[in-house]
């Protein structure tokens, strides 16, 4: 069943990625699976994301930089198609969003947003359950399918030993990583997650970002920390006022002039090849 | 947390509510037994015949049957609209009267009663509906022309609950006598006495479609657990479940209170006290609610009918009184375990 997505081959990941990009190599023009074309959305006359096309290779892990404001998050709206764009497009495998259907994209498309908060008391596995909802029809009890897919991400997660620990009682970490085993529970082939680590311990934020890149999905990730992007990162995508000023890999993206002229601070960017690092600069400090 | 097995509890529950409701019904000045309502009920399907005599068979069937099923209805409505609510507006204290149905149906009552709108062919009943129907909408227009959030929901319906009552109020305080007041009084409160089978029928048939809507969409309500946007990329179609669901709760509290009034307490408390039992996963807790409710108002009435007889309290003080402390009791216990 092809609806079951990538990851419903678990343990098989990497030669899943590699079917895929073989598939994409033979589709060629249908390029990725999620895309945004030119895509626009107004509030009022201001527009907060004007004219941005992203489209994610199969299996890589696209970071979206750029400062407060600049849209990361709006973008990641409509990538779920939890927005509608004012102009421009979003597709799922050449098909526009509102006409995959609401169910069929989230069985395909997972998000873990910046912080998740509820009232409800809920245990581990309840929480990452939810991710089986957009797969579950009404009236029909949790499957034998769903359970395993509960039982996968667990443990995908190393989470397997807290199934019956209360959410609230989670650290926020713990809570995050809770979040990406409910989107794994998803089966989804492309990941979204806005600023995943904001609230967290350093110690928190690698752990996150390690497991994040290690699943075998397509994973877009609004990043604050530029040196984080740069350790995790396959692609770099830079957004300043709701515009792409630049994309490419973590060394090509990551320059002192882009980081002066992005986020009007002082850096310098050392370190060889595709994993550069970032300084920031005091007033006093000379130019390097 | 270890959790009672759902089924296990819902087939404990209709069978405590099948007792609850043969036994309650030989509760009063009339001696009956249980095992003579059972024979009775019997007959009347036409295997074997009837222990009880004319009037006791009366007292039975055209009295106290159609008043403990209501109550039964009423209490599985309410508990199952209050559970839907606080899932939906994600707000633990908001109630199936949150949406301003009871205060509208209130004022429609008193209008009828007091007014005398309608010119007297317009039942109490249909005047609150109205009244209820009037108020939900209202609340929805509102709620809508401010963005549609669940909180300004919320606000609206305080907005509505507020002018209704303040209506409600001043055409009693200004144009009813002293009997007038007190009946209208007792009916804000809830009564289960005068109803009759009509009562029952219509609104066991609008519990029947509302519950059937609302275990449709126990995933949808799952959902809503991390707020709209988290449920929106669970591929909910927020709005649209919005819209259904609240209108069908709203309906059925409509009904509910029309016949009966404004039974308070067990659609803000049993869905909590239910949640201890089968956790907030919504395809265990709407039956489970909805079957305590039940079990709970059949008793309830049974108290506000027989402690102070022959004068009978309003259900809603008894639901309060006999609640509270069950409901603090259960709040110790759970304290204790996590």
């Amino acid at each position: 069943m092809s609806e079951t997505g990538t990851f419903g081959a678990a343990g098989a990941g990497t030669a899943a990625t590699a079917a895929e990009d073989a598939a994409e190599a033979v589709s060629g023009a249908r390029g990725g699976h999620l895309r945004a074309d030119g895509v626009v959305r107004r509030i009022g006359d201001r527009a907060v994301l004007d004219g941005v096309t992203l489209a994610p290779r199969p299996g890589e892990t696209v970071g979206l930089l750029g400062p407060n404001g600049s849209g990361k998050s709006t973008l990641l709206r409509l990538l779920a198609g939890v927005l509608g764009p004012t102009a421009g497009t979003v597709t799922f495998d050449g098909d526009p969003l509102p006409s995959v259907g609401r169910r069929a994209v989230a069985r395909r498309v997972a998000v873990v947003q910046q912080e998740s908060q509820t009232q409800t008391e809920m245990s581990v596995r309840d929480v990452v359950g939810l991710g089986r909802i957009p797969h579950r029809r009404a009236w029909t009890p949790v499957t034998p399918d769903d359970r395993r897919a509960v039982d996968t991400a667990l443990e995908r997660t190393g989470l397997a030993d807290r199934a019956g620990q209360s959410w609230h009682t989670l650290s926020g970490g713990e809570r995050q990583r809770v979040q990406i085993a409910r989107a794994l529970a998803q089966e989804p082939s492309e990941l979204l997650l806005d600023e995943p680590t904001n609230h967290l311990d350093i110690q928190y934020q690698l752990d996150l970002l390690e497991l994040a890149v290690s699943l075998p999905v397509t994973t877009v990730i609004a990043l604050h920390d530029l040196n984080l992007a740069a350790m995790y990162c396959d692609r770099l995508v830079v957004l300043r006022d709701g515009r792409a000023v630049a994309e490419g890999t973590p060394g090509q993206v990551l320059t002192p002039a882009l980081i002066r002229d992005v986020y009007g601070v002082r850096a310098e960017v050392t370190g060889e090849g595709e994993r550069p690092v970032v300084r920031f600069l005091r007033r006093g400090d000379p130019d390097v | 947390m270890r959790r009672t097995r759902p089924a296990l509890l819902l087939a404990g529950g209709l069978a405590a509510l099948a007792l609850s409701v043969t036994v309650t019904v030989t509760i009063g000045p009339a001696s009956i037994t249980p095992a003579g309502v059972w024979a009775s009920l019997g007959a009347r399907l036409g295997i074997g015949e009837s222990p009880l005599t004319p009037i006791q068979d009366g007292i039975v069937w055209d009295l106290r049957m159609p008043r403990t099923l209501i109550a039964a209805v009423c209490g599985a409505g309410l508990a199952l609209c209050g559970a839907v609510m606080q899932s939906l507006l994600r707000n633990p204290l908001a109630d199936p009267f949150v949406l301003g149905v009871s205060s509208g149906a209130s004022t429609g009552a008193v209008a009828v009663i007091v007014l005398g709108w309608g010119g007297g062919v317009v039942s109490l009943s249909a005047g609150a509906f109205v009244g209820a129907l009037l108020s939900f909408g209202m609340v929805m227009l509102l709620s809508l022309s401010l963005g549609g959030s669940m909180d300004r929901v919320v606000l609206s319906g305080v907005a509505a609950m507020q002018l209704f009552s303040a209506l409600t109020s001043f055409t009693v305080l200004l144009s009813a006598d002293a009997e007038t007041t007190q009946g209208v009084l007792f009916w804000l409160l809830g009564s289960f006495s005068n109803v009759g089978w009509a009562d029952v029928v219509l609104c066991a048939g609008v519990l029947a479609v509302v519950m059937a809507v609302c275990l449709a969409h126990t995933t949808t309500l799952d959902a809503f657990a991390f707020g709209e946007e988290a449920a929106a990329s669970l591929g909910v179609r927020v709005a649209r479940a919005r819209v259904v669901l609240l209108t069908a709760t709203a309906l059925l509290t409509a009904a509910l209170v029309s016949s009966v009034g404004a039974v308070g307490f067990v659609g803000l408390i049993l869905p909590h006290a239910t949640r201890m039992l089968t956790g907030a996963m919504h395809a265990r807790l709407l039956p489970v609610t909805a079957v305590i409710g039940a079990v709970f108002l059949v008793w309830v009435d049974t108290l506000a009918r027989t402690v102070l007889d022959p004068q009978e309290i309003p259900v809603g003080v008894v639901t309060s009184l006999v609640g509270v402390p069950a409901f603090i009791a259960v709040l110790y216990r759970s304290r204790g375990k996590s």
